[in-house]
């Protein structure tokens, strides 16, 4: 018995998608959940991992060749029917899906077409390929990794099977070079920190990842400019410049302001912070606390979770609200899904999940897809006022610009020094108007500014 | 065979040159010391540790008794809580069980049932351990049927220097203290010892290698051949193995081994003995609740089989004993782990 693999829908908009690279060659024996192929669409680049185990028995498609979604692109011969003859060939069906085409296992992403995930997966002395989900965590591993506020998942291995060892936490913090610590203004540490180029740039050129030496080089480039230089685009560069023009241009952009006190949340989450680091892993940032005011004030203003279609305003069912994380040479907005279902802790652990797999490009389809609004932090970067674009197909996108103490009138007419945070709004003026949108900023205002050291997580 | 007399220079000795060596100086140095056991006199000792003592030191101090370990350890006791230093020898570790009242229900228990007004300064030396062909009666270990006992101090050195320098120390013990001496190790070893009296302090474990991949930890014979297998797996694999000679099974030296776990991440445990209720078992639960979040894999141990004896037949024997390639190759996999 055979099965034939299809070309993967790597995300909800994706039709098509194209042969990077494949892993293995005709006549090599194929683990199941093995990557064996490299695809990669206008999105992602992901490794597919085989859905059954046996020999690939035929290509279908050639590396280079795009195809559209659920075109057969190899045939993979089970492991009990391998040591029969080959079967005859049948003539390669571009266009014709299978009557039953095989599921494919959920691939393994990188974002920027980068190294592959060879070590997650290691091969046994007898040949057989374990993956890394089946091995635990020993117990220095758990406490280095708290310790380093580092996510385990997000680390590839080199132990037996695969599994992640104590030496493996300390030399992927050796590698980034520092351990975030939750002191920083910014919710997002990791993301504008320079040693993003260095990890991108030096997997893509490991010896195990040849593939798209000409994008990786694109990448490079981007991430270390010359001047009189011009640097070719990578196929994320050009997916983001196409996503920014047609938001521009179908989106009229509306802008909107507001300061909010955030003394009170600020002192809150200095309180909770190492107790948090200890007890998650995770840095206790603003951003959660952001998060859960904006789930808060699009609970009142629903509008702000619609979408514009020929066919209507559809207010999306879900709250679920992208997390925009610049990365050096590309942007990448992972979702929280139903983030109206999170606490401030499941928030932080949820956002905190999200930077880190995005830091190891290890972000999978699902992380990416799903979005309702978007929350971006250019705060982190040290902005007090931003104008963003709105990613395409939603209704706003809301900014936490940099905390900055100033003085401030207070209610009874005193001056006093507070922690005070810009927050802006893009909307689509064709979906909200200014009302709501000034309802909605003045909600966030409110949840965040009624938050102090009294509540709970 | 020299007998050597509190020289100041070290001098190359084997493992039986070192116990006979010290067993000299003490007859010499200090009136209170006697000998007693089976053979000791005339004979010499089976291994000939004595030969020659008799006559030097006259048969006041050299008591060749009957075969009668009980009577052996209860005079002893008696000797040691008025006054006396005697080293009590058992011929074979395998023959102590009539021994075990005296040593477990009066030696034990002498300074806590008198509140400390007596005290038992008395050693019990005995060869231990296989690898001889020395089957039912001649290849036992027996640590861990006293390690359970408070009360009891037990050694277990490997070197000639710790031969001497323990021996010493046990001598100079207020208190009963069992001192195994590998059997295996008697000539197979040599090494370095040091002339003058000293003493290795009882309780202190010593790093034999260091390294940081994994700690190997071990006592006797078992030592000398984890040491030549992380020695090895340096060699033609460069991996970092500590290796740690326990020297004193009870007390146990908690510190240098939880230091080296919490450096390496893994514990090995090697012994001969059993591995059922074995003192692996208790390093192994020491380093469990002191430094679990230190552990980057399962504690393991490579010891003896569970079987009553050590057989005969030199295939039983070999399966008995711990081979140098079997610790390579478990140190293998933990550091691969």
């Amino acid at each position: 018995m055979s099965t034939t693999i299809t070309m993967p829908q790597l995300g909800e908009s994706v039709t098509e998608g194209t042969v990077a690279q494949w892993l293995k060659s005709v006549g090599d024996s194929v683990e199941k959940y093995e990557a064996f192929v490299e695809v990669s669409t206008d999105k992602v680049n992901a490794e597919v991992p085989s859905p059954a185990t046996g020999v690939l028995r035929q290509i279908l498609v050639k590396e280079g060749e795009t195809v559209p979604t659920g075109t057969p692109i190899a045939i993979i011969e089970d492991v009990a029917a391998a040591g029969a003859p080959a079967p005859s060939a049948p003539e390669p069906a571009r266009t014709t899906p299978p009557a039953r085409p095989a599921p494919p296992a959920a691939p393994v992403l990188t974002t920027n077409g980068a190294a592959r995930s060879a070590g997650a997966q290691t091969t046994t002395p007898s040949g057989a390929v374990i993956s890394s989900a089946s091995v635990h965590a020993s117990p220095a591993v758990r406490k280095l990794a708290r310790e380093h506020s580092v996510v385990i998942a997000a680390i590839r291995g080199t132990g037996q099977n695969g599994r992640v060892t104590a030496e493996d936490i300390l030399a992927h913090v050796r590698q980034r070079g520092f351990t975030p610590v939750p002191e920083g203004l910014g919710a997002m540490p990791y993301v504008s920190e320079a040693f993003h180029a260095p990890t991108q740039v030096a997997g893509a050129g490991a010896p195990a990842a040849p593939a798209a030496p000409a994008a990786h080089g694109a990448a490079a480039m981007y991430a270390n400019p010359q001047f009189g230089q011009t640097i070719p685009l990578t196929s994320v560069r050009k997916i983001i410049a196409e996503r920014m023009v047609e938001s521009k241009r179908t989106a009229p952009h509306a802008w909107s302001m507001v300061e909010v006190d955030v003394t009170n949340v600020w002192k809150w989450r200095a309180r909770e912070k190492d107790a948090f680091l200890q007890q998650t892993g995770y840095p206790l940032t603003l951003l959660p606390f952001m998060l859960s005011a904006v789930v808060e004030a699009i609970r009142q203003n629903p509008l702000l979770n619609a979408k514009w279609t020929a066919e209507g305003i559809h207010v999306n069912a879900e709250i679920s609200l992208g997390v925009a994380i610049g990365l050096e040479t590309n942007l990448v907005v992972p979702v929280i899904r139903n983030a109206d279902r999170l606490s401030i802790k499941g928030l932080a652990i949820a956002a905190g999940e999200l930077i880190e797999k995005a830091r190891r490009n290890r972000l999978s389809v699902d992380d990416l897809q799903g979005g309702t609004f978007t929350v971006n932090n250019v705060g982190a970067n040290g902005s007090v006022a931003s104008a963003p674009i709105i990613n395409g197909g939603q209704a706003g996108i809301v900014t936490m610009e940099t905390v900055v103490k100033r003085p401030v009138v207070t209610k009874d007419d005193a001056i006093a020094i507070r922690s005070m945070m810009n927050v802006c709004l893009s909307l689509d003026h064709r979906v909200i108007d200014g009302l709501i949108a000034s309802r909605f900023l003045n909600a966030v205002k409110a949840q965040l500014e009624a938050m102090g050291p009294a509540g709970t997580l | 065979m020299a007998v050597s007399v509190s020289e100041t220079t070290s001098t190359v000795m084997n493992n039986v040159e070192a116990v006979r060596a010290t067993l000299h100086d003490a007859l010499k140095s200090d009136p209170r010391v006697l000998i007693m056991g089976e053979d000791v006199g005339p004979r010499g000792n089976v291994f000939l540790i004595t030969k020659g003592f008799l006559d030097e030191f006259g048969p006041q101090r050299i008591l060749d008794t009957p075969l009668a370990e009980a009577s052996i350890i209860g005079i002893a006791v008696g000797m040691a809580m008025e006054g006396l230093r005697p080293i009590a020898e058992i011929q074979f570790a395998d023959f102590i069980y009539p021994a075990f009242n005296q040593i477990v229900g009066e030696a034990a228990k002498t300074r806590y049932r008198s509140h400390g007004d007596f005290t038992c300064p008395l050693v019990i030396r005995t060869p231990y351990g296989g690898g001889v062909r020395g089957s039912l009666s001649h290849s036992v270990s027996i640590e861990a049927l006293f390690y359970h006992v408070p009360g009891l101090k037990i050694v277990a050195p490997s070197t000639p220097a710790d031969m001497k320098g323990l021996l010493n120390a046990a001598i100079d013990d207020p208190d009963p203290v069992i001192y195994l001496e590998h059997k295996k190790t008697y000539r197979l070893i040599k090494g370095e010892v040091p002339g003058g009296h000293y003493v290795v302090p009882i309780g202190k474990a010593a790093v034999r290698k260091e390294g940081h991949q994994l700690t190997v930890v071990s006592y006797g014979l078992n030592v000398h051949q984890a040491l030549e297998a992380a020695n090895q797996l340096d060699a033609e694999e460069s991996l970092k193995i500590e290796v740690i000679d326990l020297r004193s099974i009870r007390p146990m030296d908690k510190q240098t081994i939880l230091e080296s776990v919490r450096k390496t991440r893994k514990l090995l445990i090697v012994h001969e003995d059993n591995k059922f209720g074995g003192v692996g078992a208790e390093i192994s639960a020491m380093v469990a609740e002191e430094a679990l979040f230190d552990l980057d894999a399962p504690i393991a141990r490579l010891c003896g089989p569970d079987v009553p004896a050590m057989g005969y037949a030199l295939p039983l024997e070999e399966a008995f004993m711990i081979s140098t390639e079997r610790m390579k190759q478990r140190m293998r996999e933990m550091v691969k782990f």
